[in-house]
């Protein structure tokens, strides 16, 4: 029996790599006066419905998406999170 | 020479390809289609500029899997000269076949303009027509043309004469101020391990022809048209005479 699980991607520039919209909204903080700030890193959200056994399953197939279009792994890092949909 | 361009849904700059090579070169190019799986005998396959499948995901991410990519790969895995200028340069890191990605220009901005670059390795299929550490003016028209790989990666690169083309100004130095996106190194185009193929940001086709103000970037065509004369020499059998006589 497989059910439907929701797996949100979450994609962010890599570590090291420069991030140029994260530190245009760092700025824009800064002159905000929200001076607490430490960094920003932006990235994009990809959320997907898949259907799979168990929630494991579902993040392995995700993973192995994401290794293969979803994520460029020379150039960004990638978040993989699994929940139940909400019956 | 037969040059095949590839047409994605999106491309921009093929035509101003098939004027450089067969107004500017005078040889033969035809387009090839992306859905297609024949590389139609060509000599040297041309990713052109543009915004394949509109840059959804990432630059390059969906032309890769394009159905005529099969044959690319194959084609550049087996020493075939393979060009990729602009978002082509993209397609061809987001497929493997080169080192390294291109990410947004530091300055978040689409530049597009003409940019001083310099030859650093003038003995590739790509470059010979060129002299070693001659700047050229060629235009960029780029977003996401920002060069990015790890340092290791970077070492190697230069350690084996891949970097190609830098970004210079106009005194020929690799100042930050040449530099249109923040490029690591102010690299501007790289080639692959085995020398066939090249990815380069900024477009020596749009500066090919006398009409267009400049020719700087014929060169590029003009060094392949060498080196597909050159392997089709050395793929001739040679007939030799039979020895008459005593030696």
């Amino acid at each position: 029996m497989t059910e439907n699980y929701l797996a949100d991607v979450q994609i962010t520039p890599r570590a090291g790599i420069l991030d140029p919209v994260g530190e245009t909204i760092a700025s824009a903080l800064g002159n905000l006066g929200y001076e607490d700030v430490r960094s920003v890193r932006a990235g994009r959200l990809i959320r997907l419905e898949i259907a799979a056994e168990t929630a494991q399953d579902a993040q392995t197939a995700v993973e192995s998406m994401c290794e293969e279009l979803i994520a460029n792994p020379i150039i960004e890092d990638y978040l993989v999170t699994v929940r139940d949909v909400e019956k | 020479m037969r040059v095949g361009i590839v047409r994605f849904p999106g491309s921009n700059c093929d035509t101003d390809m098939y004027r450089a090579v067969t107004v500017g070169l005078r040889e033969e190019a035809i387009f090839l289609w992306h859905k297609s799986h024949h590389l139609e005998e060509v000599d040297v396959v041309v990713l052109p500029g543009g915004f394949s499948y509109g840059d959804y995901l990432r630059c390059g991410a969906i032309a890769r899997f394009s159905p005529i990519m099969r044959e690319v790969i194959e084609f550049a895995k087996a020493g075939g000269l393979t060009l990729g200028i602009c978002n082509g340069f993209q397609v061809l890191c987001e497929a493997r076949l080169l080192p390294g990605g291109l990410v947004r220009n530091a300055s978040l901005r689409f530049r597009c303009h003409n940019v001083g670059i310099r030859v650093e390795n003038s003995d590739t299929p790509f470059t010979r027509a060129y002299e070693q550490a001659q700047t050229l003016h060629i235009p960029i028209a780029h977003g996401e043309g920002q060069f990015v790989a790890d340092n290791e990666t970077l070492d190697e690169l230069e350690g084996e004469n891949r970097v190609v083309f830098r970004y210079v100004d106009d005194s020929n130095q690799t100042t930050l101020e040449a530099n249109p996106n923040g490029s690591a190194r102010n690299i501007a185009g790289i080639t692959n391990a085995g020398g066939n193929i090249l990815g380069m940001m900024p477009h020596p086709e749009r500066h090919s022809l006398k009409v267009l103000g400049n020719t700087d970037g014929l060169g590029v065509f003009e060094s392949l048209l060498l080196a597909v004369s050159e392997r089709k020499l050395a793929a001739k059998p040679i007939h030799e005479g039979k020895m008459v006589g005593t030696q």
